[in-house]
């Protein structure tokens, strides 16, 4: 059966369990009139029997197609010859071809007999499998609803039962986060050690020369793979640092001149605006980057007689700088109005004029929220992946100079993961550490933030 | 102001005079300042302006696209069938010698190889597809002579929207200056068309730009965004829900908050990190599949439906909950016969703008393969696609200048659903929002 027929099918007969088991406690109660003496209401005891029909077998289910894949090629390595399964290169080929052969795809060399053979097995071992499943599976779900049916009586405590289950769904769910950054550190981290196995931390962390292009022969030159992360880490700064000198004036002073001079109507017309920027994807940013913002910049640069690259760090900074506005002024329109009215009144009762009150009062009471914010913005830039993949370069180049094109971190990612990866070579793994770099600073930064902004929350509330 | 104040101490009439003497510049101050604050308003207003401007400058014009009438004499000997006409012969008929045919009609004083050659490259490669399901459409036009409009080549296309200098040196146009002759002619004759491009609608990626469409790259993003709502919703609410109503406080529960907390802010390629490693890696999940960018893009929604959930459940009365509870509903029951119904358009609200960022998100989706070009429409969570944003940066990265045209065109879509999922959740949130 069909995968998606046999899920359709399942579904069908698990509501088919909710209303036999509805049914069969208002039997066993004999009648609606005696439904009183149930201990739950009926539809519970529709739910559990729908419960023990598709639970099970959705777990089952599950497992099956998880493991299905091993134990199919399993299975099929014994029918290769022993040479190719000793060698691991030879035998992901001829897996390979097999699955293709199976499907019908173009196979890397013509088929051999044993080949054509080991195809057929495949093909027979996938048909058991899926057999045996559609079996398996419908006879779970059947005798889920069978058992259940046989143990209502109106003495079962179904609601109990099946609030149990939803509250272990409901725990369950709640744990996904832990998993999710339990599984972030654990992947980065595990292809990180096996990195600096070949590279050590010393050499990738403090090294100068990044070029992680690996000789494929011994004799060919000017790729001996080097992987000194010091030039992307420069160029990530560089390219933040210009994107918070255009984001940190322009959404600050926004945010300052929103709360604090703009009437109600301006205030409410303004910043839907600045914030659609933030709703804009990345993607096009990068393109508005590439396209607009570098020729221009590369224009205005050999007018005044610079030479400037066109892949330069000053167009992709500016480009992340207005992607970055409405997360600096929001955050910093959020702190700006936590400041107490009362600090205001007091400055102006002084005589202090507005700019005097924003300078003087408001602006260092609302500073450490500012610079939490400031410092969100700052992983935000750090971790910026679309703008800085098209607008700026690919080599790395260790220069403190916005004009020329430099390389970031999350660029180096992409250009060593996209296309085809083995997970025993230096350059996919420096990607990992890369990775595990940019996690753990991106992380710092978001916890000092945090715990900056809520200290402040807590001294004027 | 200090100054004017210390300097005064004493003598009251001194005082304000010296207040007086710095008021001017006091006032000069105020008002820079608050010029400042206009200008950062406006140049934020205006980069706005510039990107929608640009973006809708670029892309309008690829909405249309250029047609060239032509005389199509279907012959069975130009298509090489003779006397068959199955279905197998008929679509592996040769279209291209239709089109050279109609094209040598047209001009004949046309002769030489190279100069053939020249003209032929004014019509798309396209054509000949046209013409084969026209063919297989209606077996019985073989055999009979009809005008036919196809689409003009992409140059062809660029230089009719005067996107090409016609004055520039001929070295450095894409249409020679015979080809802008016959152009000519053609046009003179009213043979040339602008129309509106289906194309782009309907089709799936392509090396030429007037071929390339964006249907396989939207039905990608909807597939992704099926299998991201179907997990990230459910998953987000219960969690919400588990935190919110049942969870006790303790190490635990601080735990995950601190986890949601930080995964919001972690950046979105380290999940497709994740994504590789874990589910293509290890798990041995198909590349490229939608599936797989569902389960990364649901890890990185998670947080952002988690939180709004969480306000909603928040802002729902505590007497709600104390009136069921009252009457005798277990927590259970309280929780979902009447705190979630009320808390439900803030989530829905929540879960939409999530999926508004799942939508224009394309950094993890890249690390999982889903970069690769993609000529079939997908049809199902396996199938290898690639996703809109990802289209329009692989477009963006192709030199034609009708690829330009078409990357903005696409960004155009991909802005309109975001405003539309956007609009949709203040309408849900203005039309259900409840004070209390």
């Amino acid at each position: 059966m069909q995968t998606s027929v046999l899920i359709l099918v399942l579904a069908a007969l698990t509501v088919l369990g909710f209303y036999l088991g509805r049914r069969r406690s208002v039997a066993v109660a004999s009648g609606p009139t005696g439904v009183a003496q149930l201990h739950s209401l009926p539809s519970y005891y529709g739910y559990l029997t729908a419960i023990w029909c598709g639970v099970p077998a959705v777990l089952v289910f599950g497992f099956w197609m998880v493991f299905q894949d091993d134990i199919i090629t399993h299975l099929v390595k014994a029918d290769l010859s022993a040479e190719t399964v000793a060698d691991p290169g030879q035998l992901g080929l001829a897996l390979n071809d097999i699955k293709n052969l199976v499907r019908g795809n173009i196979t890397s060399r013509a088929a051999d007999p044993a080949m054509i053979a080991a195809a057929d097995h495949y093909q027979q071992l996938q048909t058991i499998s899926r057999f045996a499943l559609t079996v398996v599976i419908m006879a779970m779900a059947i005798g889920g609803i069978a058992l259940s049916w046989n143990r209502i009586s109106p003495a079962l405590r179904a609601r109990n039962q099946v609030e149990t289950v939803v509250m272990v769904f409901l725990i369950l769910c709640s744990t996904i986060a832990i998993f999710t950054t339990l599984g972030i550190v654990l992947s980065v981290l595990f292809e990180s050690i096996l990195f600096f196995r070949i590279v050590p931390v010393t050499d990738f962390l403090f090294g100068l020369e990044w070029s992680p292009q690996m000789a494929i022969r011994e004799d060919q030159v000017g790729s001996t793979g080097a992987f000194g992360a010091v030039p992307l880490f420069a160029g990530t700064l560089l390219i933040s640092g210009i994107a918070m000198l255009v984001a940190v004036p322009i959404g600050l002073m926004s945010a300052l001149y929103l709360s604090e001079y703009a009437s109600r109507s301006f205030r409410s017309a303004a910043k839907p605006v600045l914030e659609i920027l933030a709703g804009v994807p990345t993607v096009v940013y990068g393109f508005f980057a590439a396209l607009v913002v570098a020729p221009q910049v590369r224009g205005i640069g050999e007018a005044i007689g610079l030479s400037v690259s066109s892949e330069s760090a000053l167009a992709a900074g500016l480009v992340m700088g207005i992607m970055i506005i409405p997360f600096v002024s929001s955050l910093s329109d959020d702190v700006i109005n936590a400041v107490p009215q009362a600090m205001r009144d007091g400055s102006y009762a002084m005589g202090a004029t507005r700019s005097e009150t924003i300078r003087r009062v408001i602006f260092p009471a609302a500073l450490p929220g500012i610079v939490g914010g400031v410092l969100l913005a700052v992983s935000r830039a750090i971790g910026e992946t679309m703008i800085v993949v098209m607008a700026a370069g690919l080599s790395s180049n260790l220069t403190a100079n916005p004009l020329e094109a430099v390389t970031t971190v999350t660029v180096q990612i992409v250009t060593l993961l996209v296309g085809d990866q083995e997970f025993d070579s230096p350059k996919t793994l420096a990607a990992f550490a890369l990775g595990l770099v940019l996690f753990v600073v991106t992380l710092t930064l978001n916890v000092i933030a945090l715990h900056v902004v809520r200290k402040y929350r807590e001294q004027y509330e | 102001m200090s100054n004017g104040i210390i300097t005064g101490v004493g003598s009251p009439g001194r005082t304000i005079d010296a207040v007086r003497a710095g008021l001017d510049r006091r006032y000069r101050a105020e008002r820079r300042f608050r010029l400042y604050g206009l200008s950062a308003i406006v140049l934020g207003l205006l980069f706005v302006t510039i990107l929608f401007v640009t973006i809708i400058g670029n892309g309008y014009p690829a909405f249309q696209q250029t047609y060239v009438k032509l005389d199509i004499d279907f012959d069975p000997e130009s298509l090489g069938i003779g006397d068959q006409r199955s279905t197998a012969a008929l679509s592996g008929a040769n279209y291209q010698a239709l089109v050279r045919d109609a094209l040598k009609l047209r001009f004949p004083e046309v002769t030489g190889r190279s100069d053939r050659r020249a003209l032929n490259a004014l019509i798309s490669s396209g054509a000949s597809h046209q013409l084969r399901d026209a063919v297989l459409d209606d077996p019985t036009i073989i055999g009979t002579r009809r005008s036919v409009w196809v689409p003009a080549d992409d140059d062809v296309d660029q230089l009719v929207k005067g996107h090409m200098d016609r004055t520039a040196d001929a070295g450095d146009r894409r249409l020679k200056d015979n080809q802008l002759v016959w152009l000519d002619q053609l046009q003179a004759d009213g043979a040339i068309e602008m129309r509106f491009n289906t194309t782009f609608f309907t089709a799936g990626d392509s090396r030429e730009p007037e071929l390339a469409g964006i249907r396989g790259a939207l039905m990608g993003s909807v597939f992704t965004l099926i299998g991201t709502l179907v997990l990230s919703f459910p998953i987000g609410v219960a969690t919400a829900v588990y935190l919110e109503e049942f969870a006790p406080r303790n190490r635990w529960t601080d735990l995950i908050e601190v986890n949601i907390n930080n995964l919001a802010a972690v950046p979105s390629i380290v999940f497709g990190l994740l994504g590789l490693a874990v589910f293509i890696n290890f798990f041995g999940l198909p590349r490229s599949a939608p599936l797989v960018g569902g389960l990364v893009l649901t890890l990185m929604t998670l947080p952002t439906i988690i939180i709004a959930s969480r306000a909603s459940l928040k802002s729902v009365p505590p007497s709600i909950r104390d009136a069921a509870l009252g009457v005798g509903a277990s927590r259970v029951q309280t929780v979902t016969h009447h705190v979630l119904p009320l808390a439900m358009p803030g989530m829905l609200t929540g879960a939409i703008i999530g999926m508004a960022q799942a939508l224009g998100e394309s950094a993890p989706l890249l690390m999982i393969g889903m970069v690769a070009f993609i000529v079939d429409v997908p049809g199902s969570f396996t199938d290898p696609s690639t996703v809109l944003p990802v289209q329009i940066y692989l477009w963006a990265d192709s030199p034609e200048r009708g690829f330009v045209e078409r990357t903005s065109a696409a960004i155009m879509v991909l802005l309109g659903f975001l405003i539309l999922m956007n609009a949709l959740a203040v309408l849900l949130r203005k039309r259900f929002e409840r004070r209390w």
